[in-house]
């Protein structure tokens, strides 16, 4: 966007304070920055420890492993982004802002991934005497950029010291100049390639064998987005998805349908469908609470409903109706419809209530539903879902002759029993993002917006506020019903234990919440994100073990005081919780004829 | 009095509101008539809010019906909403995170029919509907000029501006009937009077209004009848010249003349101080006279 005539406060040219923390002139930050980066990467290439006790085998000389790519790949990517501020032709792209933030964070990034594979292999194979040559010349290596990037003047016109210093570092620039005009296939290209990454990215991080390498994966992915994100790189993909939006909404299901070929293990296409599923149920969640505005803390339960209804009309021979067998279409219709009376009818008596007793009444609905199940086994009640043993056996899906259960060859990728379901999952959360995005962009979708906003006022202007709230709360139930129904004949059977309200083992009521509110509340996106994340870091990091709820519970309270609008921000959200600074003005700046308020508000 | 061949548009009979011992609002009755500005006003803690309320709905009346153009109002507000009464609040309540356009194609709620499944499906009607409110609602922002700030979230618009919104939003919802809750509160003389401007193109688009103010300027200029509420019971009714020279409204508002009543001499002395601060100030004047300037404090 061209500057008109608006003067920005500030001109990002402080004259007497040219250098930063470490008084070095730019040129030699920069030198340094450039220079450590590629000794960085280069040191991958050594030996770090003497035995392959430690995992990933980084004794090898000349060729990375493990951990050391993770470096590898965070020394690139400083180095590139030291060219780019050097103004090399052809990487200008990288740093639209010609800010230092972005370098200042992937130094960091490096400097944190290498010195915690140091210390990891000193700590588990006891002692710094295990470190070999090439692991001090890594650690000293990654420190050499970070010494430069500290070198390099603040971004901001920060003057005093101290926080206000460090946090110039690594703020965004207020203002991304907006980019030079591209053809559409350009653009479409850019997408592709970025979705691929993503795809590559994500795939990665699924198959980390061991959870050192899931931490610096994590590290680096963080550091890097991070830096991408103050370099204004995201602000502008957005942008241009915001253009191509059905382009982008295609590649992101074909990236999903071509996960489960780039697997040559099942046990990570079982990673797929289980986030997948989690996925699609937070997703539901995302109806009620993120736009409906309901806080829901039972609602696990409905996926429960669904899951029991999908196995009681199975086929099992466990199933009170063994003599049933539905096809899928049948049983998955049947669950959500399962799933949308019980939505209805905890609805109908605990929509009355608002907020806190809301969220206090589904709770205890969510408990009644496993303690239910539980119970009806015959002694304790009618014998429908055989209590706490379940419903075991429940047969795999066949569809037309494609046996789920067996392993397929597809022009060459062999398909495996979960990556078979997966593929059905991606169908599955194909069809809950349309009905989101559709129920969203309507006149049912404002409602639910107009009741979160302000209920009162919703009701004055003609929305039954109590309709309208169950139809979201049917919605979302009916969708989780849906994603249990796949989810009973994925694991093969269904039990109560799992519908709880908290656990340490992903779809119970809080995970799903935290997902939901982790990953950005009111977004597609979002929720997707933050069920990955939230599947994938106690499946990952085996060593928390117990403490992964403490860890867990941690992260969400650095979330909420960091970055209160989830990770993927809605905007309506961004501004609600930042209230400061915004600059939502869209387009044009039309300056208000309207004279300055003088009165005091009422 | 106003003219006798138009109908009434609201009719409120015996309306009574009681909250444990406090009766907030004593058996009052009240007529709007098409076409026709009328104005409620009152002092402090009189009730107008309340009897307000036990209009649209929002309060259940303790006694006593309110029926709009002959039929009894049902007691929930968005049923009130959609027979064709629509209101602002005092303190303005928009839906703050959604943008201005979003805001009034809310408020054609009532108006359209298109639930969940034909959001979902999208056939062509529901694109026909939704082309249809939204220009409806352009149409109703350009009218209230903030057609160029259709994208920008509500919270960030100047206060006069949210004001105008939320006329917009219950306009919207084509009511027979707009009922304004303090609707200039807050505002500067310009601002009030472009305000005034406005109720008086929506009394011409054949909407009648009922306006609660504390701006007695504002009230007399603007209303072709005004009723006066102290302590929950309705006062007198009738033109701004009959309300303003009564002296139990000047009383309700100034407290009781006490003996020694001021001369004319003094009356003429303040009216001609008034005269000139008007002309002070960049308000061309609208005719100040003791007792009908802004008479309490808030």
């Amino acid at each position: 966007m061209t500057e008109t005539t608006k003067t920005p406060p500030a001109d990002p040219t402080p004259a007497p304070a040219p250098h930063g923390l470490i008084p070095l002139p730019p040129a030699a930050a920069r030198a340094l920055l450039l220079l450590g980066s590629v000794a960085t990467a280069a040191s991958a290439f050594l030996a770090w420890t003497w035995t392959a006790e430690f995992p990933g085998d980084l004794t090898i000389t000349g060729y990375p492993g493990g951990l050391q790519w993770l470096t590898f790949t965070a020394g690139v990517l400083t180095a590139l982004l030291t060219l780019a501020s050097y103004g090399i032709r052809g990487l200008g792209w990288l740093l639209p802002a010609r800010n230092n933030a972005p370098l200042v964070l992937t130094a960091i990034g490096g400097f944190a991934v290498t010195w915690f594979t140091v210390i990891a292999i000193s700590a588990e194979l006891g002692g710094l005497a295990n470190l070999e040559p090439g692991g001090w010349i890594a650690a000293i290596a990654s420190l050499i950029p970070l010494i430069g990037a500290f070198a390099l003047p603040q971004d901001g016109n920060t003057t005093d010291g101290g926080k206000e210093a460090l946090k110039a570092y690594i703020a965004k620039p207020d203002r991304i100049p907006a980019p030079t005009p591209t053809a559409p296939w350009i653009q479409r290209a850019a997408i592709t390639a970025v979705t691929a990454l993503g795809l590559g990215v994500f795939t990665y991080g699924i198959d980390t064998e061991y959870g050192e390498l899931f931490v610096g994966y994590l590290i680096v992915v963080v550091f890097t987005v991070w830096a991408l994100h103050t370099a204004g790189l995201l602000d502008r993909f957005s942008h241009l998805i915001a253009g191509n939006r059905s382009f982008t909404l295609a590649m992101g299901f074909l990236a999903a349908i071509a996960f489960p070929f780039t697997q040559t293990n099942d046990h990570y296409a079982n990673i797929g469908v289980n986030i997948l599923i989690f996925g699609t149920v937070a997703l539901g969640l995302n109806i009620v609470v993120g736009l409906a505005g309901l806080l829901d803390l039972g609602y696990v339960a409905f996926l429960g409903v669904g899951a029991y209804t999908a196995a009681l009309v199975s086929g099992s021979e466990f199933s009170k109706f063994s003599g049933v067998q539905f096809p899928f279409w049948a049983a998955a219709l049947t669950g959500a419809a399962a799933s949308l009376v019980f939505g209805v009818l905890i609805g109908a008596p605990t929509l009355r209530l608002r907020g806190d007793y809301l969220a206090i009444v589904t709770l205890g609905f969510g408990e009644i539903f496993r303690i239910a199940v539980n119970n009806m086994d015959g002694d304790s009640g009618p014998d429908i879902t055989n209590g706490p043993n379940g419903i075991p056996a429940i047969p795999d899906l066949d569809f037309f002759g494609f046996d789920f259960g067996e392993t397929h060859d597809l022009g060459g990728f062999t398909l495996g029993r979960f990556a078979n379901y997966y593929l059905l999952m991606v169908l599955i959360m194909a069809i809950v993002v349309l009905v989101y995005t559709r129920a969203a962009d309507s006149r049912i979708g404002r409602s639910w917006i107009a009741i979160r906003e302000d209920e009162t006022a919703a009701t004055a202007m003609g929305i039954n506020g109590f309709r309208v709230k169950l139809i979201a709360f049917a919605l979302g139930a009916a969708l989780a019903g849906l994603a249990g129904t796949v989810s009973a004949h994925v694991t093969y059977s269904v039990v109560p234990t799992p519908y709880q309200f908290a656990g340490s083992t992903p779809p119970n009521s809080a995970f799903l919440l935290a997902a939901v509110v982790l990953g950005g509340m009111g977004t597609v996106a979002g929720p997707l994100l933050g069920a990955a994340l939230l599947y994938l870091l106690p499946e990952k990091l085996v060593f928390l073990q117990d403490k992964s709820l403490l860890a867990f519970g941690i992260a969400l309270i650095l979330l909420m005081r960091f970055r209160p609008e989830g990770i993927i921000a809605n905007r309506r959200r961004q501004l609600e919780f930042h209230e400061t600074g915004q600059l939502d003005v869209p387009q044009q700046t039309t300056l208000t004829d309207e004279p300055a308020v003088t009165k005091a508000g009422a | 009095m106003t003219t006798m061949t138009t109908t009434s548009v609201l009719e409120a009979r015996g309306v009574t509101m009681r909250f444990g011992g406090l009766t907030a609002v004593r058996s009052v009755d009240f007529t709007v008539n098409t076409g026709e500005i009328v104005g409620l006003i009152g002092p402090n803690g009189a009730g107008k809010t309340t009897f307000f309320n036990c209009l649209t709905g929002l309060y259940i009346p303790t006694e006593g019906t309110v029926s709009y153009k002959g039929t009894v109002l049902p007691p929930k507000p968005h049923l009130v909403t959609k027979a064709g009464v629509a209101r602002t609040f005092q303190n303005i309540r928009l839906f703050a995170n959604m943008t201005v356009l979003e805001n009034v194609l809310v408020g054609r709620h009532t108006r359209t029919k298109e639930g969940l499944w034909s959001a979902l499906l999208r056939g062509p009607g529901f694109r026909k509907a939704e082309r249809a409110s939204e220009e409806r609602a352009m149409e109703l922002l350009g009218f209230i000029g903030l057609a160029h700030k259709r994208d920008h979230l509500a919270r960030n618009l100047p206060y006069g501006e949210q004001r105008k919104l939320e006329i917009a939003r219950a306009l919207a919802s084509e009511p027979g009937l707009l009922l304004l809750d303090e609707p200039t509160a807050g505002m500067n003389p310009q601002e009030t009077r472009a305000t005034e401007e406005l109720v008086f193109a929506i009394r011409d688009k054949g909407i009648a209004v009922l306006v609660i103010e504390h701006d007695m300027r504002f009230i007399f200029n603007l209303c072709d009848r005004v009723a006066v509420l102290v302590q929950g019971e309705k006062l007198i009714e009738g033109t701004s010249d009959v309300v303003q020279a009564d002296e139990r409204v000047i009383a309700a508002y100034l407290g009781e003349p006490f003996e020694g009543d001021p001369g004319e001499a003094e009356a003429a002395e303040v009216t001609a101080a008034e005269a000139t601060a008007d002309a002070t100030a960049d308000t061309p004047s609208t005719t100040g006279t003791p007792g009908t300037t802004k008479g309490d404090a808030q």
